[in-house]
């Protein structure tokens, strides 16, 4: 999927997305603050635009937009879920923990997606990637439940996999 | 605008409460993997919501604070996979409670580390 991309979409893409934080952090939109701003993301996406994006500007079709939002309802859900759950072994005095590291394999080909799978299972109930070996994840678990392939995929993956299928593959 | 406040301050309590927790479970957890376990996730939570409480209270920094978010939801779970890899490959082995339940991970890198002596000889 990476060597698809044209360079110019690259650049574009890294060019953009500078540009974008640069607003963010001086949060105005006064004329030499904007200037500079383009200046200076364009100077930075010449260096760095081969190494900042696999996908270039394919992200931003309408479907993958739509998919991407509701990524992150999905996500920032199980982060507060995970937050929760995490507190409550903490605060009961019996410690109910079961701790061991499971495998699973993974059908995503892009090397971005398979980054942005690893953050999230970090982020959500109990879970830390320790390892990523082609395509088999290996997590660390706070409290096992099965460890065979398919208990694991689907109670730790399935659902930000599922989406992320959708809007890379 | 007192609304605003309202959450502003209300964010920062949860974002207290679960800092707190997460060094509560720093303290009680037996092992290193454990214990990052409750150092990521609750101190993620507290830390991304004490951050955006700030934004609610003064709101001409709220997007600032979304950026800073947005940074510590990437870079968090990146430091605790290092953390978690390297203490692997440094033979620190995880605590394991039940017999059943194996460490998946280091088997796979037995068999790596087979491969590779053959390919050697």
């Amino acid at each position: 999927m990476g060597t698809s991309v044209s360079k110019l979409n690259k650049f574009t893409y890294t060019w953009l997305i500078l540009f974008l934080v640069w607003l963010g952090f001086t949060t105005t939109f006064a004329f030499a603050e904007v200037v500079t701003g383009i200046l200076l993301s364009f100077t930075v996406a010449i260096f760095s635009y081969k190494s900042f994006t696999y996908d270039g500007l394919k992200i931003f079709s309408p479907r993958r937009l739509m998919y991407i939002v509701q990524y992150f309802f999905v996500f920032m859900l199980a982060l507060i879920k995970a937050n929760i759950d995490v507190a409550k072994i903490v605060i009961n005095p019996k410690l109910p923990i079961n701790p061991g590291i499971v495998e699973f394999n993974s059908q995503l080909k892009s090397p971005f997606a398979k980054l942005i799978l690893a953050n999230s299972i970090t982020l959500t109930p109990g879970t830390i990637t320790v390892d990523i070996i082609d395509n088999k994840y290996f997590i660390h678990w706070l409290y096992v439940t099965g460890t065979d392939q398919e208990t694991t995929y689907k109670e730790i993956a399935k659902q930000f996999e599922d989406i992320l299928i959708k809007i890379y593959n | 605008m007192q609304i605003l406040n309202y959450i502003g301050y209300f964010l920062i309590s949860i974002g207290t409460i679960f800092l707190f927790l997460g060094g509560l479970g720093i303290l009680r957890m037996p092992d290193f993997y454990t214990r990052l376990q409750a150092g990521t996730k609750a101190s993620t939570l507290g830390a991304m919501s004490t951050i955006l409480g700030i934004g609610f209270l003064q709101p001409e920094w709220f997007v600032k604070t979304f950026i800073i978010v947005v940074f510590i939801a990437i870079a968090n779970p990146l430091s605790s996979h290092a953390l978690a890899r390297g203490s692997h490959k440094a033979k620190q082995m995880p605590f394991l409670k039940d017999e059943k339940i194996g460490d998946a991970y280091k088997e796979e890198e037995e068999k790596l580390h087979k491969n590779q002596k053959k390919e050697d000889k």
